[in-house]
């Protein structure tokens, strides 16, 4: 089988400042759902923008590839065009853009990109309508600017919505479960199972074990001081929340 | 120990001196119009024209910026006016009664004049002086001001629009006063129009500036407005000069008790131009909102200067202002929200945005208050830097490539003034215009 | 509604004339003739043994004076100042700069006592060693009109390596360091007090603080003005050096007299590398009475230049006194990474005129500045908040947030706001935002209706306005001035 993400040897640091990812190696296979876990300040998020390509971050060595292509040339967009989704720990708020039309700008990017026919308008509001049913997210937060006003719970979903509408094959979950209320954590992570297929790979990246409660993963990984220092089974996330990661951060020293 | 620094007279300023020296006896208007115009260019010639050391002037120093006078711009022929007909694509598509002033004259021809809705007159304004008609009483009469421009603009008007309205009288369809400049020479022209609305009145002025590319001719323009007691003027001024103009507008609005007055500027073309809005809010309970648009790049510089005076109380007043910036282009935002003694229960906001997108941009913001009542609520806020990039990267990482990102969220930045705007015609309008100048940005 | 009427009410008859610092210290002194002139100068030069290019300077100085006027920009209105009319140098006799406190005049001793600012008691205290904590150390450089007449805890500031002393002293002392940085922050021609400053003042302070060093105590100079007719022009001038910190405080008072009497003082700090001035002042200068005769010009230049990369100034500054305030302590912030905090609180009340401010020049990169400006007027007074924000070219990455409130009590006063902003690059990033409202109806019952007198209320409520800058004084400064501010709207807010 391809993998559908292989991280090689990963160095990226801080522009002009700390090194963060230290040596990372990690393969993920076409469905396949993986958890990162670690301490704080592990550089769990860190990774997650050095995939998804965020500015000030700075790769000093390695490669990751994604679909057969060198992830690490692509810009932002072009990287989610390739079906890459980085659900954000705290999501923006962007006033005066529309849930709707920020939606449909999005998706028609990105198939504009890959070649493929664009949405229309109707199409995109019966599909939107359709997610935001099984999200409990109604049609006035879709008239409403992105995340203006949104509570935690609201945000996350609407990262929810945006995740499923877009069809990503990896997504990158960065603390998912941060704000949110039981219910709502029900409801986002109903929304991921729903995506899962043979096709599609999750990146759970937790510092707690309740959210693999909901999201159940096939692999857990260790991570401190910026790489994997342990990998295992989902019975690994349950170890840790008993005996905390203080063993394998000196592995890691 | 003050000692007035008298400053020498520019050859502009003397040019000007013979210029109304040589047209005064051609203007129009009766005796008390010429008295009028002498004392007029008496203000301007004791000032000067208005330089750094002016503090409205600060930051727009028309004494460097004028180097010369130029001869008015000579009445329209056939031709000029068959080329003016085709004057602002931008409103286009909106069903408007089309006035036009064309080089300064206002072209009946080919103004919309037939079928004119119950209440609604129409006049040129050299007619109205030439007449002794009780409306030209009012000219020069409705906010006081020693504005150096506006007293130039006092001291050679030639013609413009008067129009007035009826009382309770309302209009099926917006008016729009088309300026236009068809000479392609170095001219000037000073427009002056009025608009009396009686008690209940209701209208949509659109009003629209525009001239050739290539030409430094210069505009000088005002509009007093007289927006009677429980009127409704909503109002919109569009500022696309060819790009070495010289636009200087003023408007002078005077609002009676129960009004309501929106007024916008969206300010695109022109190589300098000067908005300045004197309004006076006479009675109570008046809702009144002022607000602006400018995109300019290049070398354009584009600069607003207001004051709201409340001078009576429980009024309201909201000022919202953006600028976007490209190139070497600088944009001005003074605004003055003046509260008189005894205008208590003033509810005023004012706020000023300025986006840089170029390293060479340069905003200027003057957001003052004067308060001399206590039971006010008052404030103003002012912003300027460049986008967001923690935005621009969510976005992006949803699959949105940069530059449009960047237009989307222009176009949410400059949307917050033109949502607000109540006829859906010129808010599609504006948000195409916006649009459009994006386009031509890349 | 009824108890905003009793405000109001309160507040009209406020009797401004209760000053507590106005009485007057009968004591001798030396005065230069009166007016300005060449000679005068050449004596006030004489009288501090100055060397010959203080004199040229200062006579440089005056002769560019000559040729300006008075800046007219400032919301502010007085009679015209007669000039020649004023006395420019006036000490105490038998002044002779004292080597200990034993030497100072018992007079002057006993007016800085009433002051609340025991120098004798200070220095003792320090003698018997009182428990650590219980008391702070505060050296103090006392300036009677022209000159100073006390500065306390030298020798132990002079272990430290730390310069404190009258500046007079230090142009004879350290020549090279005065000359290195004297008018290097406000030039002569900086403007027209300045420039007047540069001719004739008198005395004032020099701090000096070396590389590294962390100033053992707080500094302070106390000025007063006794004499009549008498103009002050004291000139202080403070150097941090690379790494080091000291926290400078500065408190005035002038007896109560019905002639305005002028304090033009210039204010220059110098931070180099990662150094850090904090600068406070409480002025409480005379007002004026209630319609408005007497009082203090304070017309004052307050300029600090962040010179050196991560420099940091901080200007706090409690303004209740003064018939009129014409002031901007500045912020240069010429380093990278350096920056500017400006915290102010200006009361008025009476016939009192504020014109006050600052300006935050970014011409570094990554510079930040910091402005929170409170105002309060009531009586029949006008209280101005000018501000200059501007980002050069090359300050990439600047940063400023402002946020200037004003809160007006009574409709007889004035309440303005005109800041100035200018960004001349992207990467500037300004924000600004400025209210003006009156004490809210609301909070007020809502304190009253848990049992707060009306006063107690409008006192709470005030303070509450005006925290986020009494937090920025230190400790001792900050209850002290909390007092003043009550004083200054006794009848209003208790």
């Amino acid at each position: 089988m391809t993998p559908l993400l292989e991280i090689r040897d990963l160095h990226a640091e801080i522009a002009g400042g700390r090194k963060i990812i230290n040596g990372m190696n990690l393969t993920i296979n076409p469905g396949e759902v993986h958890a990162i876990m670690g301490p704080n300040g592990a550089g769990k998020s860190t990774l997650s923008y050095v995939l998804s390509g965020k500015p000030g971050y700075e790769v000093t060595g390695g490669e990751v590839i994604f679909r057969g292509v060198n992830l690490l040339e692509l810009s932002p967009d072009e990287r989610a065009a390739q079906g890459l989704f980085l659900c954000f720990q705290y999501p923006l708020e962007i006033p005066g853009v529309s849930n709707m039309a920020f939606l449909h700008t999005a998706a028609n990017s990105q198939r504009k990109q890959r070649g493929e026919p664009e949405l229309t308008s109707p199409e995109l509001v019966r599909k939107v309508r359709e997610l935001g049913k099984k999200l409990g997210i109604d049609t006035d937060m879709l008239k409403r600017p992105v995340n203006v006003g949104f509570s935690g719970g609201e945000k996350k979903r609407n990262e929810t919505l945006q995740m499923m509408l877009l069809e990503p094959y990896l997504s990158i979950l960065d603390e998912a479960d941060s704000g949110l209320d039981i219910d709502a954590l029900k409801v986002v992570s109903n929304g991921v199972n729903l995506m899962r297929s043979p096709e599609r790979s999750m990146l759970v990246i937790t510092h707690y074990q309740r959210l693999l409660d909901y999201i159940v993963p096939d692999v857990v990984h260790v991570f401190a001081a910026g790489r994997i220092v342990h990998t295992g089974g989902k019975e690994l996330a349950l170890e840790l929340e008993a005996t905390g990661y203080a063993q394998y951060q000196n592995e890691a020293a | 120990m003050a000692a007035d620094v008298r400053l020498m007279k520019t050859a502009a300023e003397l040019a000007l001196a013979d210029a109304f020296a040589s047209v005064k006896s051609t203007l129009p208007g009766g005796a008390d119009v010429a008295a009028q115009r002498e004392a007029a260019f008496e203000t301007f010639a004791e000032a000067g024209l208005p330089h750094r050391r002016v503090e409205s002037w600060r930051y727009t120093d028309l004494r460097a910026l004028l180097r010369e006078a130029p001869p008015l711009a000579p009445a329209p022929g056939t031709e000029a006016l068959a080329r003016a007909v085709a004057a602002c694509p931008m409103l286009a598509g909106i069903d408007a009664r089309r006035l036009y002033v064309v080089n300064g004259t206002f072209a009946p021809d080919i103004s919309d004049l037939a079928n004119l809705e119950p209440g609604l007159s129409v006049a040129s304004l050299a007619q109205v002086l030439g007449s002794g008609s009780p409306l030209a009483a009012q000219i020069g009469k409705t906010v006081p001001s020693t504005d150096a421009a506006l007293a130039l603009n006092t001291a050679f008007m030639g013609d413009g629009v008067v129009i007035s309205l009826a009382e309770g009288a309302s209009l099926s369809r917006p008016l729009h006063l088309v300026f236009v400049t068809t000479e392609a020479g170095v001219t000037a022209t000073f427009t002056r129009s009025l608009l009396v609305m009686g008690k209940g009145a209701s209208a949509l002025v659109l009003e629209s500036h525009e001239g050739p590319a290539g030409a430094a001719y210069q505009v000088n323009t005002a509009l007093e407005a007289v927006v009677g007691e429980g009127a409704n003027l909503e109002r919109l001024k569009i500022t696309a000069e060819g790009d070495e103009a010289l636009h200087i507008s003023t408007l002078l609005a005077q609002v009676e008790a129960g009004a309501k007055f929106a007024n916008a500027n969206f300010t695109v073309g022109g190589a300098t131009i000067r908005n300045q809005l004197l309004v006076q809010l006479a009675g109570e309970n008046i809702d009144a909102s002022l607000s602006g648009v400018s995109l300019i790049a290049d070398k354009q510089h584009a600069d607003t200067m207001l004051t709201v005076e409340h001078i009576a109380p429980n009024c309201q007043s909201r000022e919202q202002f953006r600028a976007v910036l490209d190139g070497y282009a600088q944009d001005i935002f003074q605004g003055r929200i003046s509260v008189r003694p005894g205008a208590q229960k003033t509810d005023a906001r004012m706020m000023s945005r300025a986006l840089l997108l170029s390293d060479t941009a340069e905003s200027d913001n003057k957001p003052e208050l004067e308060i001399f009542a206590d039971d006010v609520q008052c404030g103003h806020g002012c912003t300027t830097g460049s986008l967001d990039q923690q935005l621009k990267f969510y976005m992006m990482a949803r699959g949105i490539p940069e530059k449009e990102v960047e237009a989307l969220l222009i176009q949410a930045f400059v949307g917050e003034v033109i949502d607000a705007i109540g006829h859906e015609g010129v808010r599609v309008a504006l948000a195409d215009a916006t649009r459009n100048w994006l386009i031509e940005r890349k | 509604m009824a108890a905003v009427q009793e405000t109001v009410e309160q507040v009209r008859s406020i009797d401004v004339d209760q000053y507590k610092y106005g009485f007057e210290t009968q004591i001798e002194s030396e005065k230069a003739p009166k007016g300005l002139s060449e000679e005068v100068i050449r004596f006030i030069s004489a009288k501090k043994e100055e060397p010959e290019w203080m004199l040229e300077w200062r006579l440089d100085a005056y002769r560019r004076w000559l040729n300006m006027s008075e800046p007219t920009w400032a919301r502010v209105d007085f009679p015209q100042i007669d000039f020649q009319d004023l006395y420019y140098y006036a000490a105490p006799k038998k002044f002779k700069a004292p080597k200990s406190l034993d030497e100072v005049d018992p007079e002057i001793l006993k007016t800085y006592e009433k002051l609340g600012i025991p120098l004798r008691e200070q220095e003792i205290l320090a003698g018997v060693e009182v428990p650590e904590g219980e008391r702070p150390k505060i050296a103090v450089d006392a300036v009677f009109d022209s000159v100073s007449v006390a500065t306390t805890f030298k020798e132990e500031l002079k272990a430290a390596g730390v310069i404190f002393m009258p500046i007079s002293e230090a142009l004879r002392e350290h020549p090279d360091l005065v000359k290195k940085y004297l008018g290097s922050v406000v030039p002569t021609t900086d403007n027209f007090y300045a420039t007047l400053n540069s001719a004739v003042f008198s005395d004032g302070s020099f701090v000096y603080i070396p590389p590294g060093v962390r100033c053992p105590m707080e500094l302070s100079t106390y000025f007063r003005i006794n004499e009549k007719n008498t103009g002050q022009f004291e000139r202080t001038l403070i150097i941090a050096d690379a790494g080091s910190y000291v926290s400078y405080l500065e408190g005035c008072t002038a007896p109560q007299r019905d002639e305005n009497q002028l304090h033009a003082a210039v204010v220059e700090l110098v931070v180099l590398d990662d150094a850090e001035i904090k600068y406070s002042t409480v002025q409480n200068w005379y007002p004026g009475d209630a319609e408005g005769k007497g009082g203090i010009y304070n017309f004052v230049t307050k300029r600090g230049d962040c010179r050196g990369k991560n420099s940091k100034i901080s200007w706090t500054q409690v303004e209740t006194g003064s018939a009129i305030t014409w002031k901007y302590p500045s912020c240069v912030l010429r380093g990278e990474g350096s920056s500017g905090e400006f915290y102010s609180i200006a009361i008025s009340n009476g016939r009192q005129q504020v014109d006050s401010g600052t300006k935050m020049i970014h011409l570094g990169k990554n510079t930040t500045s910091r402005i929170i400006s409170k105002g309060i007027s009531a009586g029949r007074s006008n209280n101005t908040y000018r501000g200059l924000v501007s980002a050069h070219k090359k300050a990439l990455g600047a940063r400023n947030f402002t946020n200037c409130d004003s809160l007006l009590i009574g409709d007889q006063c004035g309440a303005h706001t005109v800041p100035y902003i200018e960004a001349k690059n992207p990467k500037a990033q300004f924000e600004h935002e400025a209210t003006t409202s009156k004490i809210s109806e609301d909070m007020l019952f809502y304190c009253m209706q848990r049992g707060l007198s009306q006063e107690d209320a409008v006192a709470l409520v005030v303070n509450g306005f005006v925290r986020d800058v009494l937090q920025q004084l230190p400790m001792e400064f900050a209850v002290e001035a909390q007092k003043l501010i009550s004083i200054s709207l006794e009848g209003s807010v208790g």
